[in-house]
């Protein structure tokens, strides 16, 4: 694996955006330092996306300054993978810019043995269940030189239950591919388990609400101490808490 | 670690579909020989009754004797290949140009803003309304009708690849820029596999348009060929005749379809039927 000796990292400074007449995002600020897992929570249409795409650089601030250093590779909510080609031709998408064949090879073998999908390797991504297409995705994200991921809802079309493994399963690829994450969800629990820190985010015309340090060693279970602090701290902030609505 | 029943699920599926598939095999190959037959009783009650003059209405018996004498002659046979010769050159001069016009058209929005009225005008132009000039310009022989299949299939095959570029999900290009793909190579790894599907059912329809053109072409420009045979048989009054190679063209057809039908099987494009 590359060596990262710079600090890869994403930031943006006074950023502005909006939509026709509409204001979606002023004077947002963000820095994120390498190898961290930051979470975006907030609610529906305040601009999560936007702020990923602008991440990506798939659009342009009106206003602003964007910084990113490194490959900056997304994972999608679904149907990511190109449904032509086979898991194992997928993945190898992300191992384009390996020269050398035998290397590539070897370093598909390890990405297979990662994410424990040997025996789909042939197989096409539609005859894959959703969470075993949300794997191969990550292998490909993670696979090869990539710096940044940027995740919108990655798990949220997949049911309660894979959606809790694959928590465990993210985690533990990170572990061994250390990689600096941008991670957009509507589940207060993933959150909690999964960040390093937790964006806040108003209505629109959106601003950070909240930072929220979480700094419990990884991976943590639903049940630990800090996650339900940290749920019932995003909860309060987000104004969905009985005193706030009974 | 969450391959737990995958396997199982995917095994267990397989088994139910090839299950069905077993219990329907007899009725796909049965239900149609009973049509089949019924057809025959109709036609041959048809003759029986007199319901049309015998001149007009060859019976069953002399279908299959005039089959036998086309056969023998060798008519039917250099017909058959005249055709299939036509429609081939016609099908693939139209596919290789159109596949390329419908990929450009498809990517680029001043592109189609320009020649989209045109196409749409041309393809409800009925080919047909081509013959005299294809007469004139390329006189008798091959080059009239392969010129009208052309005229027939390009237009609504580009059209069809244009829209299946069009309306390719933007994700694909979003990934496809996450991973590098650029240029030449985003084209021939990622927006031609996107609808390669949509391809192969354009290229059958073109197909299907393409059989149906070559009869009526060669009952004018041609010497030859199965459309030309029916002509000569009403010339001569010999409806047998005629009727024989009216089974020919649809069988023929039915034929070259199914095979067409096989690409649609590739695991490259599996994915594009199955949703
Ligand atoms: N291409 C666009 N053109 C016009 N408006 C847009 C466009 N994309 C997004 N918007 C608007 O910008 C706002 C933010 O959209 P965005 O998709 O970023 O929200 P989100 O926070 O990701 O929402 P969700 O949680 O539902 O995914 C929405 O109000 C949306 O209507
Ligand atoms: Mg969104």
């Amino acid at each position: 694996m590359k060596d990262k000796k710079y600090a890869h990292r994403l930031l943006l400074q006074n950023v502005s955006l909006s939509y026709g007449a509409m204001p979606v995002l002023q004077h947002l600020n963000l820095t994120v330092h390498s190898g961290e897992f930051v979470v975006i929570v907030g609610p529906s249409g305040c601009g999560k996306t936007t702020i990923l795409n602008l991440l990506s650089g798939h659009i342009k601030p009106g206003l602003g300054v964007i910084s990113r250093e490194g490959v900056v590779r997304t994972v999608y909510q679904q149907d990511g993978l190109f449904p032509w080609l086979t898991v194992s031709e997928n993945i190898s998408m992300g191992l384009r810019s390996l020269k050398d064949a035998v290397q590539r090879e070897k370093e598909l073998q390890s990405l297979f043995d990662l994410i424990h999908l040997e025996d789909f390797k042939n197989h096409y991504p539609h005859e894959l269940s959703g969470g075993m297409r949300q794997r191969a995705e990550l292998a490909r994200a993670l696979a090869g030189d990539s710096d940044i991921l940027l995740m919108d809802e990655p798990f949220s079309a997949l049911d309660y239950q894979t959606r809790l493994r694959m928590r465990y399963e993210l985690v533990r690829l990170l572990e061994k591919r250390p990689r600096t994450v941008v991670f957009v969800t509507h589940d207060i629990e993933e959150a909690a388990q999964l960040a390093d820190r937790v964006l806040v985010l108003s209505k629109r015309p959106t601003t950070i609400l909240q930072e929220l340090q979480i700094s419990a060693p990884k991976p943590r279970d639903l049940t630990d101490n800090e996650v339900i602090n940290a749920m019932k701290e995003i909860l309060e902030r987000l104004g969905i808490l009985k005193e706030n609505i009974v | 670690m969450a391959s737990f029943n995958a396997e199982e699920t995917l095994a267990s599926v397989k088994k139910k579909q090839a299950a069905t598939y077993k219990g329907n095999r007899w009725r796909v190959f049965v239900l149609p020989v009973i049509v089949f037959f019924i057809i025959i009783l109709i036609w041959y009650c048809l003759v029986h009754f007199n319901i049309f003059p015998s001149y007009a209405m060859p019976s069953p018996g002399a279908v299959v004797k005039s089959f036998r004498e086309d056969i023998m002659s060798g008519n039917l046979l250099n017909d058959m290949v005249a055709s299939l010769w036509r429609v081939a050159v016609g099908f693939i001069l139209s596919a290789v140009l159109g596949i390329p016009v419908g990929l450009w058209l498809g990517q680029h929005i001043t592109a189609r803003q320009a020649f989209l009225p045109l196409l749409n005008f041309a393809r409800f132009l009925s080919p047909l309304a081509w013959i005299p000039f294809a007469i004139l310009w390329f006189h008798i022989g091959d080059k009239p009708a392969v010129f009208l299949i052309f005229m027939a299939t390009f237009f609504p095959l580009a059209l069809a690849v244009m829209s299946a570029v069009a309306t390719i999900p933007a994700i694909y290009f979003r990934v496809a820029k996450d991973y590098n793909y650029k240029g030449f190579e985003l084209i021939t790894k990622v927006t031609f596999p996107a609808v390669l599907p949509q391809i192969i059912t354009a290229l059958r329809v073109s197909y299907g348009i393409s059989w149906i053109v070559i009869v009526a072409a060669e009952m004018v420009g041609c010497q030859d060929g199965l459309g030309y045979g029916i002509w000569e048989a009403r010339n001569g009054l010999r409806l047998d005749s005629a009727a024989c190679y009216m089974i020919v063209i649809g069988l023929l057809g039915m034929g070259i379809d199914r095979f067409l039908l096989q690409f649609s099987k590739i695991p490259k494009v599996r994915w594009g039927y199955e949703r």
